[in-house]
């Protein structure tokens, strides 16, 4: 079991020169990581065993995301999205999209939010798949994540019916979505529904109370809600740690209020109630989409776009042939559309936590500056003060647990 | 607990700082408000510690380039109180001839790579911080690439000639 | 009776209890199927990996059964996402460690040009800093097109001559990126 020293310990490096004598190694835990988490270094001080201190380095994968951001329409931005938080891309690009209908004064027609909400859970739950069945492979249990991986395929198929795309979805539109869900998208989410509780709860019989992976996982990387906050984290790390904010419900966005669900919240924040509550977090998004479905079934059928057409682009065939819907078409590419010259902040629930758009708008085609709050970077900067006096497999395991992302962290 | 209106925290911070806070403003029902580089500080840990108001979350530190201003760098903290689901975001603008700012890793421990991510893309000082390095980028980088002067592709690219592209 | 495909035995003259072909073609047919990859996964490409060596897609069955995290131990690098100026010197050092003979798959457009970041912080295309093999589109690229490039690979590595690591033309691709 590893104590975590609190409050006062400093958030500085501390890294002296090797000297052969000394029982101090200095190991390297560096970019190229064999466990699959992504491209990030930490230079670790040991004592045998156990970490002294260590020094995080990011930016292996800084891709300058917004300052692109900055070159973009606002239409061709939904692409970066998408690769920000890989795992769950849909989540970032319904986030933007409702960033810009926030700018816009948008109103959306309660089916689409049913339908983004029915995919942002979903991929919510891949991104917890990986995160838990990775911390498996990181404890020893390969095959727990081999089952997750099938479920992950399942949910693939379901985005590739939707918009086309497994991994970085490009999914809707602002105003809603490119095309509506047919019915074997609407089939599959079905099957989907149906065939995943049992897998997952399979999963929970190998872990939960195994006693290998408590021991384990018990204990480690322990966090007070007080210092947890003044990190500012957020997601289901801080859920663990007792607080219960979840975006969905204090600022609810796309409807969400309109649903019943519970925030599961931990004791103590140590690496095992992370695993458990993304475990619950799972059957809660279950629960969401089941009641979106039974939902949509009462809404109009085949509403899928609000009706603003100066951002929603008109389709084609009245393109060709109706004079306003080609007007429309123009302006909208060529960004003739006037929109307002003010500034916005939106927050998502993400996969890792509060996902936040700032976007301070010129009037032009492009922002003039967009900023992501990214809840990887912030969550991980507490990472080298928390793993001082832990031991080696304790760190890498609260790593895992961390569901650190390495194209959120460096953006 | 219910939330509290934007005009009493504006309320409040008039009657401590009085002239200091400049241009409330409410884009999207979001608190706006800007002070100067002085009491930046004494404001963060008035919000803060303040029993009532308890913005405890520190939500966001980033910065807005503006060149044709003459402070051209804008500092924007996000700050959020949980107890009353309450958000507001203070700007600070200050001159790229000297772009320093105090510090706010003495209120929350959260804001120490927020502020390196500032400081690496603008170059803005934050005086007070235990590591103020590049986080980012390259650590042998000598500008400050979010900077609206500079641009956007490598400048050493030979592949992308602009006589094909017809720029 | 099973429908596994056994690889078939190279062209040759067979009797009892002997089997005469050369050299290179048994090498290559060994070394082809036995191939052990190092998934330098660093982005989104990297999940698609991870989704191909699941059991829908099933990498492994092309004999890559063993992901070697170790350069000193590996045969093939496939590099699967961005690499950014950052990250360029750790991608050559982990190609300089590797051994002879040793190939290099470019998976997704990030690796194979710089993708759709055009930045002054992303390398446009790895083959700037190490010479690649085989490059495979897609952002991500379907785990169908992963095995495609990986089944081009096989083919160049069932051909190649056993000479080719010591001539002169491998040595001056080599000095063209800087590489003893």
């Amino acid at each position: 079991m590893s104590n975590f020293i609190s409050e006062n310990t400093p958030n500085q490096p501390v890294y002296v020169d090797n000297d052969p004598q000394s029982d101090i190694t200095t190991l390297n835990l560096g970019p190229t990581h064999p466990a699959t988490h992504g491209v990030f270094q930490n230079v670790l001080q040991m004592d045998g065993e156990r970490i002294i201190s260590g020094i995080s380095t990011i930016g292996y994968i800084h891709r300058a995301f917004e300052k692109i951001a900055e070159h973009r329409p606002f239409y061709q931005i939904t692409t970066l999205t998408d690769r920000l938080n890989y795992c769950s891309s849909p989540i970032n690009n319904m986030g933007w999209h409702m960033t810009v209908e926030k700018l816009l004064g948008i109103e959306m027609p309660k089916r689409v939010d049913y339908l983004r909400v029915i995919v942002m859970e979903l991929s919510r739950i891949t991104d917890h798949l990986i995160c838990n069945g990775i911390l498996g492979v990181d404890t020893g249990a390969f095959s727990g994540f081999l089952y997750l991986m099938e479920e992950r395929e399942h949910i693939y198929e379901i985005f590739e019916e939707i918009c086309g795309a497994r991994l970085t979805t490009n999914i809707g539109r602002i105003g809603g979505f490119e095309r509506d869900f047919n019915d074997i998208a609407f089939a599959k989410i079905e099957k989907f529904l149906e065939k995943f509780p049992p897998i997952l709860k399979e999963f929970e019989t190998l872990f939960n109370r195994n006693r290998i992976f408590i021991e384990r996982t018990s204990g480690v990387g322990a966090v007070t809600p007080e210092t947890a906050l003044n990190y500012s984290w957020s997601g289901p790390i801080l859920r663990a740690t007792g607080v219960d904010y979840d975006v969905r419900v204090n600022e609810p966005y796309s409807s969400y209020q309109d649903f019943d669900f519970e925030i599961p919240v931990g004791t103590t924040g140590d690496v095992y109630d992370r695993f458990i509550l993304r475990n619950e977090e799972m059957w809660q998004s279950l629960k969401i989409i089941e009641q979106a479905m039974e939902k949509i079934k009462k809404e109009p059928k085949g509403v899928f776009h609000a009706d603003v057409p100066e951002f929603y682009l008109p389709p084609k065939e009245q393109v060709y042939n109706n004079m306003e819907a080609l007007i429309y078409h123009f302006k909208i590419v060529m960004g003739e559309v006037e929109t307002p010259k003010t500034e916005v902040y939106h927050a998502v629930e993400g996969g890792n936590g509060e996902l936040g758009f700032y976007l301070v708008n010129d009037g032009g085609r492009t922002p003039y500056r967009l900023h992501f709050r990214r809840p990887s970077f912030i969550n991980y900067q507490m990472y080298a003060p928390m793993s001082r006096g832990m031991l080696l497999s304790d760190a890498i395991i609260n790593m895992s647990s961390l569901n650190v992302i390495a194209g959120e962290l460096d953006a | 607990m219910g939330k509290i209106a934007n005009q009493h925290i504006i309320d409040k911070l008039s009657t401590q700082f009085g002239e200091k806070i400049l241009t409330p403003s409410e884009p999207f029902g979001l608190l706006t408000f800007e002070t100067s580089v002085t009491i930046i500080a004494d404001v963060l840990a008035f919000l803060k510690n303040d029993k009532e108001l308890q913005f405890i979350y520190l939500t966001d530190i980033t910065a807005v380039h503006y060149p044709e201003k003459t402070n051209a760098l804008a500092v924007v903290y996000h700050i959020h109180s949980l107890i009353h689901n309450v958000r507001v975001r203070i700007k600070v603008f200050i001159p790229t001839s000297n772009p320093t700012i105090p510090s706010a890793t003495t209120l929350w421990e959260g804001a120490n790579w927020m502020e390196r991510e500032t400081f690496d893309f603008y170059g803005i000082q934050f005086i007070g911080h235990p590591n103020l390095v590049r986080i980012l980028n390259v650590d042998d980088m000598t500008v400050f690439p979010m900077r609206k002067e500079f641009a956007l592709e490598d400048p050493n690219r030979v592949d992308k000639k602009d006589f094909f592209f017809g720029r | 009776m099973s429908d596994i495909n056994l690889v078939e035995a190279p062209a040759g003259v067979e009797g009892a209890g002997f089997f005469a072909t050369s050299l290179e073609k048994v090498v290559g047919m060994a070394r082809a199927n036995s191939l052990w990859p190092l998934p330098f996964a660093t982005s989104c490409c990297g999940i698609e990996f991870m989704a191909t060596m699941g059991s829908h897609y099933d990498f492994s069955r092309f004999g890559a059964e063993r992901p070697s995290f170790s350069p000193r131990q590996a045969d093939l690098l496939m590099v699967m996402g961005t690499i950014a100026k950052k990250m360029a010197p750790v991608l050559r050092q982990v190609y300089i460690q590797m051994a002879e003979p040793r190939w290099v798959i470019a998976v997704g457009a990030c690796a194979s040009s710089g993708g759709i970041f055009d930045t002054y912080s992303v390398l446009q295309g790895i083959d700037e800093i190490i010479p690649v093999d085989v490059y495979v589109p897609g952002c991500p690229p379907r785990p169908e097109a992963i095995i495609n490039g990986f089944n081009k690979i096989q083919d160049l590595v069932r051909s190649e001559s056993l000479r080719r690591r010591e001539s002169p033309e491998y040595s001056a691709l080599l000095a063209k990126y800087g590489i003893q």
